[in-house]
């Protein structure tokens, strides 16, 4: 196969004696959508953190389309990026996190625009209107002057998946997006994400929801204590996983 | 309903239903509003009453050009002091939460200093700074000077004063600051940051407007403080509203009706601000709650409900 739009590298991250991600490497194709499941404390979340470096692997690197995230090549060496040089390579991919973080001062079609106008510098009425689109396709074009606070968690988390469109990413990364979600809305969410990868976006999805990995994803990944433990397609990771870890994680939660 | 008996106790239920009840009642609580009535007519009858009160010299004095002039100073020296106070404030603030341990240490020593030495102590001091450093130079440090001033001339009492309370606020306004911008969740920066922010711009665009609105109130506060404080300038001779009035009853001795001049005019200016600030507070809630249908007790709340970070 071509190049990975996104490989990680042996990536390894402590947080003081804590050993959170031991040698992981995974590569992420354009169009996959790949789930990380694994228990509680896997390092699953630090992994989808390392990518685009909201922690700072260790050791190990993660590249998009090649390149490394976080230093540029000068010659034969590597130079640590700029705030601003990784904003850039941020912009490329989108981030949905467990806890929404919607920007309370902003309304909700303010929270799509804001990376656009600001980061992108599109003008005021191109933005409303591609902000307009996203929200309708999350099914939230009503709810667009309002402010983040009246809105149930399934649409704060909708309208943080819109506000990461808005960038028009290259990734998608979901860090487990359901998680703080009542049971009734978890619905609403899974299809705005099918949605999205029946269309075509590249996801990579920390989550619990094992029906959505095994309907959705073309490739699960289990991890356990830190380290990669089995990857591979849905129907063999759930019907026929090879390592014990594995059968007893899944035999939990299934 | 029945009337039901209860076989275990071998009592009868009685209904509450249409009896009269009778409040609780609260004695003490005329004993004390007594009390306080009777004070409260003493001190009315003191005011009007005593001589030395003198309420025509007050009324003679309170529009007193000199006077005016005084109170004009007291709301230079205010906002002077504020608006320097804030903007440097905001700057300790940021160097107290960079993650250079140069630019935290040094802006934790400021503020143990400047909170430490008493505002009236500072201005004394800068007040006599020539008596230190004669001459203030610029140049190269450690180099060549370019320009020189005689420090008596740059240091006059009102810029004496503006020194020592504009660094008193400085030191108070950093911790508030520090305090709103720990106040706004760290889901936040990262949010901002992932759809490709840099690091000014999460800080403008989506911390500071949030740590903000958190500090007004107690900002508010400190403002009001600032306006009782700038009476210190007194000692420094600065005409402000309590010298003017000191510098008249030194010459008139009509010592009780000048002090009353002042007090009056301070509790205007405090009653305006604590109504100013009062209006704002209310619009910035108004502002959010029109939104959603929350309504107005639900706001400023902006300390992160959403779902468990």
């Amino acid at each position: 196969m071509n190049l990975p739009l996104l490989r990680i590298e042996q990536v390894n991250k402590s947080f003081g004696r804590n050993h959170v991600l031991r040698d992981v490497s995974l590569d992420v194709h354009a169009g996959q959508v790949q789930c990380v499941i694994g228990p509680s404390g896997s390092g699953k979340s630090t992994l989808l953190r390392c990518v685009n470096w909201l922690e700072v692997p260790d050791s190990g690197h993660v590249y998009l389309e090649g390149e490394p995230i976080g230093f540029r090549w000068k010659g034969a060496s590597l130079h640590e990026m700029t705030s601003a040089q990784l904003a850039v390579q941020r912009r490329q991919m989108g981030m949905v996190f467990q806890g929404f973080h919607l920007f309370p001062h902003r309304r909700v079609i303010e929270n799509v625009t804001e990376g656009p106008i600001i980061v992108n510098g599109l003008d005021r009425k191109s933005a409303r209107e591609q902000a307009m689109d996203l929200l309708s396709k999350v099914g939230l074009a009503e709810k667009a002057d309002a402010f983040p606070e009246s809105l149930s968690g399934g649409q704060m988390q909708r309208v943080a998946i819109a506000r990461s469109l808005a960038m028009r990413p290259k990734l998608m990364l979901f860090d487990e997006p359901t998680s703080a979600l009542d049971p009734e809305l978890v619905g609403d969410v899974l299809d705005v994400m099918k949605d999205l990868a029946y269309e075509g976006m590249t996801m990579v999805v920390v989550t619990h929801e094992m029906a959505f990995a095994r309907d959705v994803a073309d490739h699960v990944v289990f991890m356990d204590g830190g380290c990669l433990v089995e990857a591979g397609p849905p129907e063999q990771i759930f019907a026929a996983p090879e390592h014990e870890r594995t059968r007893s994680f899944l035999s939990r939660v299934l | 309903m029945t009337v039901a008996s209860d076989p275990a106790e071998g009592g009868t239920f009685r209904s509450a239903q249409g009896v009269r009840k009778v409040p609780l009642r609260h004695p003490w609580w005329w004993v004390g509003g007594v009390v306080l009535l009777l004070l409260i007519a003493m001190f009315v009858h003191l005011l009007v009453t005593n001589e030395n009160m003198r309420w025509s010299v007050v009324l003679e004095y309170l529009f007193d050009a000199e006077i005016l002039g005084g109170l004009v100073t007291t709301l230079e020296l205010t906002v002077l002091a504020m608006v320097f106070g804030l903007a440097l404030g905001i700057l300790l603030a940021m160097m107290r939460l960079s993650a250079n341990p140069l630019f935290r240490s040094v802006s934790w020593l400021w503020l143990w200093f400047f909170r430490g030495v008493p505002p009236l102590v500072q201005m004394v001091f800068w007040f006599n700074l020539a008596t230190l450093i004669p001459e203030l130079k610029l140049g190269i440090p450690f180099g060549p000077v370019l320009r020189s001033w005689d420090t008596n001339t740059v240091i006059s009492s009102f810029s004496a004063a503006i020194l020592g309370l504009a660094l008193t606020e400085s030191a108070y306004a950093a911790e508030m600051i520090r305090a709103g911008i720990q106040a706004v969740s760290k889901g936040q920066t990262e949010a901002a940051l992932v759809i490709g922010m840099s690091t000014s711009q999460v800080m403008r665009r989506i911390v500071l407007p949030q740590a903000l609105r958190i500090v007004i109130p107690p900002i508010g506060n400190d403002l009001i403080s600032m306006l009782k404080f700038t009476s210190l300038v007194s000692v420094l001779a600065t005409p402000d509203l309590l010298y003017s009035a000191q510098m008249i009853y030194s010459r008139n001795y009509k010592t009780i009706p000048l002090l009353l001049v002042a007090t009056i005019w301070y509790l205007v200016l405090t009653t305006l601000l604590t109504v100013a600030q009062q209006h704002f507070e209310k619009r910035l809630t108004l502002t959010r709650a029109t939104a959603g249908p929350a309504g107005n007790t639900r706001r400023l709340r902006f300390l992160p409900s959403f779902g468990k970070a």
